[in-house]
């Protein structure tokens, strides 16, 4: 009794564990929840068919996302490397596809070579030749980038690779800015076929050119259509290709322990080549899509579809396919409404900010997998 | 077309000159005596400003170029000793200094702005006041939420958000309430009043530089306490997301925040160029001097522990939150002190100058010096605005019209092979002179006496 009188004034003031506060921190989240809520749910009372009208183009934007994001994803679960240059590799897609389209009209080479064969299968097989040969390069692009600059650096610490990354990004900026490369300006872009609109009011009809959408109509364009059916294709076939494959199996090895899938016969070097290049393909095929739905081009268009794009992977969590597909669909809907409601240019700010959110909320992203602990 | 030789050599000169300055100084620094520390430290400071006043028929020894390369190598020094803090030291992974340092140079240069365009006190009182009570705030709080073991995070948050939008409204009632009382002091035009001299904006000056860089301490505290919770890469991405949004708040000054002195992304003119070589000087000198101590405190080594490995630093007993959340509160303090002295001396202010892509400057340059070396950091601040900047800027400029691109096409290549050449840096992880780790002499011990 008397010992524990004298020792009172020295004890330290009573340690609570704290736990029951959570309250604090989730009612934070729940009143920023309904905060977002109420001002969409109010747009959409007032306005629903301009509502539907953003959602979509949301849609547009989040299926190009997820195509980039993909390579995003794909060479961090690999070599754990934020692959900087990925945006501009986007950018060499759309760069390769202008000078295609504009320069030599590869678009009409098949045309020319059969002009009996039925239009729409020329103007099908030459766009398709166009996104090829975009995919092609932006491939080999990748794949000396990666024996150039990364390979070398593999065994040092993560940042040498990140700075390489960031110099190899600009790099292909600033030599693209170069009057004789390209140049610093934005050009226009021409479409290797025509983009035809329709619209919805009592069942779907085409949109003449130069004629105004009649009132209360959705609008949606083919290139909405390819892009959605594209992107979605696409991931299909990446999950055939990690799942079923060889290569997939030497992917994911690769990715859980990369020394003992060496042991275990799988080539790892070649594997991360494969990757890089499979996400560049991606890319470059997104730099096609993206520049004939918006069609301009300029050196430095990477970056930012870039950041979004692995923003979105980080989003979905990194490491997995469905995760930037959906990482990707919320990025786009985020910038789409925040353009319509908020301001324009607090798209960015506000991308980044449900980063932070859903980083706090689930440390490694919406579908990704605990970090284990190393050994 | 013709590449001028004679500038080459100069530039060349000029960047051995420089190094060799810093090394002095370092060296000087470190000296045992303490007379020859400052009479040291006094000659460094005075060369510089021989060379920048003194003139050789028409023209300084230092021209307006060259001066301007020093004034910023200065500021690029605190930033990049900042970010090499927060990741050399601690190995947080941080793309946010630039955010930071944005944020110090634009709440430095509107208080001063205010003072001399518009004779009122009212931004300077209010960022002073802001500061204090968010400090008070923050410190209180945190002493009251260590009774606490397993506060969640986002509640912690939550809470010093409240207090500092509290802190805030307050600062701003009372700060406008004060400035009322003070501005008379201003006088008229016609009869000047005390606060209108050289003297009181110098000291405005001071003040705002000190309360740019604890105003963006106290947001480094709000931001850094949630998102250091989050692993490495992520927490470098969330810096990335920081400076973006820090950049797009500042181009839209104008339009989302209510601040239409700033001008939105068309830039802020009218910041007086307070300025001087001295302030610079010694404003580099106290982040040296900070960092430096810091870093050979016990406070550094459980900073270097946590970098080295948290697991073990940890069972050492070490509060790994809160050593990585003081690595960058301390590390965006000196962002901000670097971003007032930069505003006070270039008098213009543009967002693009603290964009995303710009952002990667410090990095790059703490890992041109070595990471963990904070002489490899001042040196390559020094070395890497007189090369790029100067040197480069000027010869390519000489040799066509496509300099600036050029200028960055060559650079991302001269990375890349330094990557591949010497990753750990050019300077590794020697340190000169005053930074390097001082030698504890033994005391007499009963064992010694008796030899």
């Amino acid at each position: 009794m008397q010992q524990a009188s004298t020792a009172q004034p020295l004890a330290p003031p009573k340690r609570r564990s704290g736990a029951q506060l959570v309250w604090i921190g989730r009612g934070f989240l729940i009143i920023l929840a309904a905060l977002i809520t109420i001002v969409l749910v109010r747009n959409f009372v007032e306005n629903p068919r301009l509502f539907i009208q953003i959602v979509l183009s949301g849609l547009q934007l989040g299926f190009v996302y997820a195509l980039i994001a993909l390579g995003y994803t794909m060479v961090y679960g690999i070599v754990r490397l934020i692959n900087f240059a990925h945006g501009d590799v986007f950018m060499v897609g759309s760069m390769v596809s202008f000078f295609a389209v504009s320069r030599f009209s590869m678009h009409l080479w098949l045309k020319n070579a059969m002009p009996d064969l039925p239009d729409w299968l020329s103007t099908v097989a030459g766009a398709v030749l166009v996104i090829v040969l975009s995919m092609a390069v932006c491939a080999v692009l990748a794949i000396v980038i990666e024996r150039v600059a990364y390979k070398p650096l593999r065994n040092s610490p993560r940042i040498a690779a990140l700075i390489t990354a960031i110099g190899v990004s600009f790099f292909l900026e600033y030599f693209g800015a170069l009057y004789f490369v390209f140049s610093p300006r934005f050009i226009p872009y021409e479409r290797p076929f025509e983009v035809t609109t329709w619209y919805i009011k009592d069942g779907i009809h085409l949109l003449e050119s130069g004629q105004a959408p009649p009132e209360g109509a959705i609008i949606f364009s083919s290139i909405f259509v390819i892009i959605v059916a594209t992107s979605l294709l696409m991931q299909a076939l990446l999950q055939f290709l990690v799942r079923r494959t060889r290569m997939g199996k030497a992917m994911r090895a690769s990715a859980v322990d990369k020394p003992t899938a060496r042991l275990m016969g799988v080539n790892v070097d070649r594997v991360i080549s494969f990757t890089f290049a499979l996400g560049a393909a991606f890319a470059g095929l997104a730099g096609v899509l993206y520049a004939i739905a918006y069609p301009s081009v300029s050196t430095l268009m990477g970056i930012t579809p870039g950041l979004k794009a692995f923003v979105a992977a980080v989003l979905g969590g990194i490491g997995s396919i469905p995760g930037a597909l959906v990482g990707a669909l919320i990025m786009g809907q985020a910038e789409a409404l925040t353009m319509a409601y908020i301001s324009t240019p607090m798209r960015d700010a506000v991308a980044f900010t449900i980063l932070i959110v859903v980083l706090l909320v689930r440390p490694t992203g919406i579908f990704g997998e605990p970090e284990r602990e190393k050994a | 077309m013709q590449p001028n030789l004679g500038f080459l050599l100069g530039s060349i000169v000029k960047i051995v000159l420089v190094l060799a300055w810093v090394y002095g100084l370092l060296q000087v620094m470190g000296s045992a005596s303490k007379w020859v520390r400052i009479a040291g430290i006094v000659a460094a400071f005075g060369i510089v400003q021989l060379a920048i006043s003194i003139k050789i028929g028409n023209q300084p020894i230092l021209n307006n170029f060259d001066t301007g390369l020093l004034f910023q190598g200065a500021t690029m020094a605190m930033v990049a000793l900042g970010l090499n803090l927060i990741y050399g030291f601690n190995g947080q992974f941080s793309l946010g200094q630039y955010g930071f340092y944005g944020l110090g140079a634009y709440a430095a240069a509107y208080a001063t702005y205010k003072w001399t365009n518009e004779k009122t006190a009212s931004a300077l009182l209010v960022l002073l006041l802001f500061v204090i009570l968010a400090g008070a705030v923050i410190i209180g709080l945190r002493r009251f939420l260590k009774r606490f073991t397993a506060l969640p995070v986002l509640s912690a948050f939550t809470l010093y958000l409240i207090g500092v939008i509290i802190a805030g409204a307050v600062a701003v009632v009372a700060g406008n309430a004060l400035a009322s009382v003070v501005n008379p002091l201003f006088g008229t035009k016609e009869a000047p009043g005390i606060l209108a001299s050289n003297a009181a904006l110098q000291a405005a000056f001071v003040v705002a530089v000190i309360c740019a860089g604890a105003f963006a301490a106290v947001v480094s505290f709000l931001f850094g306490l949630p998102v250091l919770t989050l692993g490495s890469d992520y927490f470098g991405i969330a810096t990335l997301g920081f400076t973006i949004v820090v950049n797009t708040l500042l181009v839209n000054s104008d339009t989302i925040l209510p601040f239409p002195e700033m001008k939105g992304g068309r830039g802020m003119i009218g910041i007086p160029k307070v300025t001087t070589w001295f302030w610079a000087f010694l404003f580099l000198l106290i982040v040296i001097i900070v960092m430096r101590n810091m870093i050979y405190s016990s406070t550094g080594r459980a900073t270097m522990s946590v970098r080295e490995d948290e697991t073990a630093a940890k069972a050492m007993g070490i509060d790994i939150a809160g050593n990585k959340l003081l690595a960058f509160v301390v590390g965006s303090l000196f962002a901000g002190l670097a971003g007032g002295v930069y505003a006070h001396y270039i008098g213009f202010l543009s967002p693009d100058t603290f964009g995303f892509l710009p952002g990667f400057n410090p990095l790059i340059i703490i890992v041109f010096g070595g990471l963990g070396s904070m002489t490899g950091t001042i040196a390559a601040s020094f070395g890497w605005l007189f090369f790029l900047e100067g040197l480069l800027r000027v010869l390519l400029g000489q040799m066509g019209t496509e300099a600036p691109t050029w200028r960055f096409v060559l650079y991302p290549i001269a990375l890349l092979l330094l990557m591949l050449l010497r990753p750990q840096g050019l300077l590794g992880k020697i340190e000169w002179g005053f930074l390097r780790a001082p030698v504890v002499k033994p005391r007499a011990t009963t064992a010694t006496a008796a030899k």
